[in-house]
């Protein structure tokens, strides 16, 4: 995953890397292993500037699926601060940059929500069940949002 | 656009410089 430019780029533009080995950090990787309870590779956290984690990628995934989950995290992250207008930004942002990923559906989801919490419009809520119906109607996200209808 | 990842070893020191920028913390196997 990480040799692929792509990769590269968003990992640069958006992160503070740091990379813990089983082997040649052993001693960091069992520390932070047990601080995070992150016990298999490649386990790959997004934490905020308080140390607190905002979104796990557990396992391999092929550079697409990768891509996504790293900015599924993006607007996870933003959520959590509650900047609702940049988590809807960034979830909508995964919708339209990686539409055939298993982030996807999570990001419509969370993208009717975060407009939610930025205008107490529960009309936002209606029209995110309603975009169910045309995309991803299989998902386990399709289901919770069809309460919303 | 940089050509590889530059990845730091120090978790701590990276989240007491992260001021807003969210840490990728990487638990790895891959070759280094």
């Amino acid at each position: 995953m990480y040799p692929d430019p792509r990769v590269i780029d968003f990992v640069t533009q958006h992160f503070v890397p740091v990379r813990v080995h089983v082997k040649d950090n052993a001693a960091d990787f069992r520390r932070l292993g047990d601080r995070f309870d992150a016990h298999w590779t490649p386990t790959t956290l997004i934490v905020d500037d308080t140390g607190t984690e905002r979104y796990r990628i557990e396992g391999f995934l092929p550079v697409g699926d990768f891509l996504s989950h790293l900015a599924l995290g993006l607007a996870k992250a933003a959520f959590a601060r509650q900047d609702y207008a940049a988590a809807e930004r960034q979830y909508r942002d995964v919708l339209e940059r990686f539409p055939d990923t298993d982030a996807a559906p999570e990001a419509q989801y969370w993208a009717g929500v975060s407009r939610y919490r930025a205008t107490n419009d529960a009309a936002a809520l209606k029209a995110t069940g309603q975009a169910f119906r045309e995309h991803y109607q299989d998902s386990a996200w399709a289901k919770k949002a069809s309460v919303w209808i | 656009m940089a050509n590889q990842i530059q990845w730091g070893r120090d978790f701590d020191a990276a989240l007491a410089a992260a001021k807003g920028k969210l840490v990728l913390l990487d638990f790895s196997a891959a070759p280094m």
